[in-house]
């Protein structure tokens, strides 16, 4: 019979081979972070190839600070790193007072800690919350938007507002802080450090969240700074970089005699520094590091987060002392159309997300001739097509989410 | 944050390749020819002592004033300029490298001028001149992947020319 040959059921089964599909995820999925879409190259469940298409929230703010003058364009920065304006605000002003040699009085750099480090823990909350949710999981959202919510009702009585602050401004900040707001500062740290360990238990050592982000995703050293990787990205795989060390002389300063470490694993051990951090009189060690968990994957990279909210409410801690401590001028903002010099200055700073750059090029208008902003997220993102090559459909969003990125400051 | 060393040590190797080295400047830079521009990248990469391993921005500054009561008065020809800004996780150095390139191919207004691509050096090139290229309109040879990143593929102009004029309409949608 020649029908004999058909019924074979190996040739059925060698006759529905699959085929490669091309799926589009995003620009509105929901672990994309914003308007993130990927283009992937699927062979049934495995990812071979994933194109990341960006610019959804292009707004070419560049050009526009080519219009403004530079304080005129702090509210422009805001709306690059959403989740972090203050410290986009800082970012700007830094590189504004380095091309004017302004520097800045004693009160407005304790000032400019507590504020920039507040932000770093409400953003690195966001990190956290939204990472759960990627990997399926709404409790540590909740409990991460609860903490950043009382961040923001602070910011807000700081400046008047809770998203887009446009606080501080290049010369110091638009106004000194209320009466009174350092002691709500304190009581919110109080409060918050009872916390921490709860934010732990929710992700950090949950044995779901552990199997579907150790081992995934993992980067090397070396092709984390190829692809100018930084902040948590680049130390979760073990390069001990963090520019209020290792930054320019006009940031680092900022962070002179304060006391706080670096969190990153030593690539030799896999060991992180020792945890310093007290509750209830008692030093709280550190979740231990999962078994499963190899140096540069997405759980690392969710841990140094972690663990840099801890210094960021010791170096809180710190500011407000010494702020306390010292009276006088928090630093005028410079004048609106303040005349920029024909010169040209680049600084990066270390904001939530990595090291944001700012590149002024004056020409003696008070209008810059050129405003660039290089965007931490955008290198951080450009490392998902290498990362995601042979891996699972599902781990797509863990690698994603891991690198936590924000859309507004990759399309500017 | 570079030292005399390196510029000395450019010299000796790039020679003419070097055009002009700025150390008065607030951040200290250094001008190089496009032909060898890989090479250099190459060198400061791999050298021992400068390793400058990393690669943090590629951008383009158009030098046009549009206006030509402003253009008379300054002292500079319309052309673009690459710049480069370096640093290195090894040692904590910075650098910034430029190369000034003519605004159009020959004078040909819509040829985009040409410089090499570094993306073979450090891998985070590849973005930063897709970037460059769709924003400023600059050819980067030799690029792997070389299209529009932020504006839509068939989008017209280059949005950080000082001329570029907002088209009147995309799609059905007012421009200006």
């Amino acid at each position: 019979m020649a029908s004999s040959k058909i019924d074979d059921p190996r040739v059925i089964e060698f006759d529905v081979r699959t085929d490669e599909m091309l799926i589009n995820m995003g620009p509105q999925h929901p672990s994309t972070h914003g308007v993130l879409r990927l283009v992937l190259r699927t062979d049934g469940e495995v990812v071979s190839d994933v194109e990341p298409h960006i610019g959804y929230l292009h707004r070419c703010a560049e050009k526009i600070g080519e219009n403004l003058t530079a304080r005129q364009w702090v509210p422009y920065t805001d709306r690059m790193d959403y989740l972090a304006a203050m410290n986009m605000n800082l970012g700007w002003s830094l590189v504004i007072e380095k091309m004017l040699e302004y520097d800045l009085p004693e009160r407005g750099r304790h000032l400019r800690v507590i504020i920039s480090e507040m932000g770093r823990i409400a953003s690195h909350l966001v990190a956290m919350g939204t990472y759960g949710l990627d990997l399926g999981s709404f409790t540590p959202f909740l409990y991460g938007f609860r903490e950043r919510e009382k961040i923001l009702n602070l910011f807000e009585e700081a400046c008047g507002a809770r998203l887009t602050y446009s606080y501080l401004t290049p010369g110091g900040a638009t106004a000194d802080l209320p009466a009174d707001w350092t002691g709500k500062c304190r009581q919110f740290l109080a409060e918050f450090k009872e916390v921490i360990p709860e934010l732990h238990t929710l992700l950090t050592t949950n044995s779901i969240f552990v199997s579907r982000t150790a081992g995934i995703g993992v980067m090397s050293a070396k092709m984390a700074i190829d692809y100018g990787c930084t902040g948590p990205v680049l130390r979760g795989s073990g390069v001990y970089h963090d520019l209020r060390f290792h930054g320019e002389e006009r940031y680092t300063e900022m962070y002179d005699g304060y006391v706080f470490d670096v969190i990153c694993a030593d690539p030799a051990t896999g060991k992180y520094p020792e945890s310093n951090y007290e509750f209830h009189g008692d030093s709280l060690d550190y979740p231990e590091i999962p078994r499963q968990a190899v140096l540069g994957d997405c759980w690392h990279r969710f841990y140094v987060r972690m663990l840099e909210v801890v210094q960021s409410v010791r170096l809180v801690e710190q500011a407000i002392e010494k702020y306390e401590a010292t009276s006088g001028d928090w630093g005028t903002p410079i004048k609106l159309v303040q005349k920029l010099p024909v010169k040209e200055a680049y600084m990066e700073t270390e904001a939530p997300r990595g090291q944001m750059g700012f590149y002024v090029v004056g020409n003696g208008e008070s209008i810059p001739w050129r405003v660039r902003a290089r965007s931490s997220s955008f290198c951080n993102l450009s490392v998902t097509a290498p990362l995601c090559q042979g891996i699972l459909l599902a781990d797509i969003p863990a690698i994603v989410g891991s690198l936590d990125v924000v859309m507004g400051e990759i399309d500017r | 944050m570079s030292d005399i060393p390196l510029v000395s040590e450019l010299r000796l190797k790039f020679g003419e390749g070097i055009i002009d080295v700025n150390l008065e400047a607030i951040d200290e830079w250094v001008e190089v020819t496009p032909d060898v521009l890989v090479d250099v990248c190459q060198f400061l990469k791999e050298a021992e002592g400068f390793r400058f391993d990393m690669c943090n921005s590629i951008t383009v500054v158009d030098y046009l004033h549009t206006d030509p009561k402003k253009a008379a008065k300054v002292d500079w020809e319309p052309h673009l300029e690459v710049v480069y800004h370096l640093s290195s996780i090894a040692t904590k150095l910075t650098l910034v490298l430029k190369v000034k390139i003519p605004r159009w191919k020959n004078g040909v207004e819509g040829d985009l001028p040409t410089v090499p691509s570094v993306a073979g050096v450090w891998a985070t090139a590849d973005w930063h001149e897709r970037e460059a290229y769709d924003l400023s309109g600059v050819n980067f040879l030799g690029h792997p992947n070389l299209k529009r990143i932020l504006c839509p593929d068939d989008w017209e102009g280059y949005p950080l020319r000082k001329d570029y004029e907002m088209p009147l309409e995309y799609h059905g949608i007012r421009g200006r």
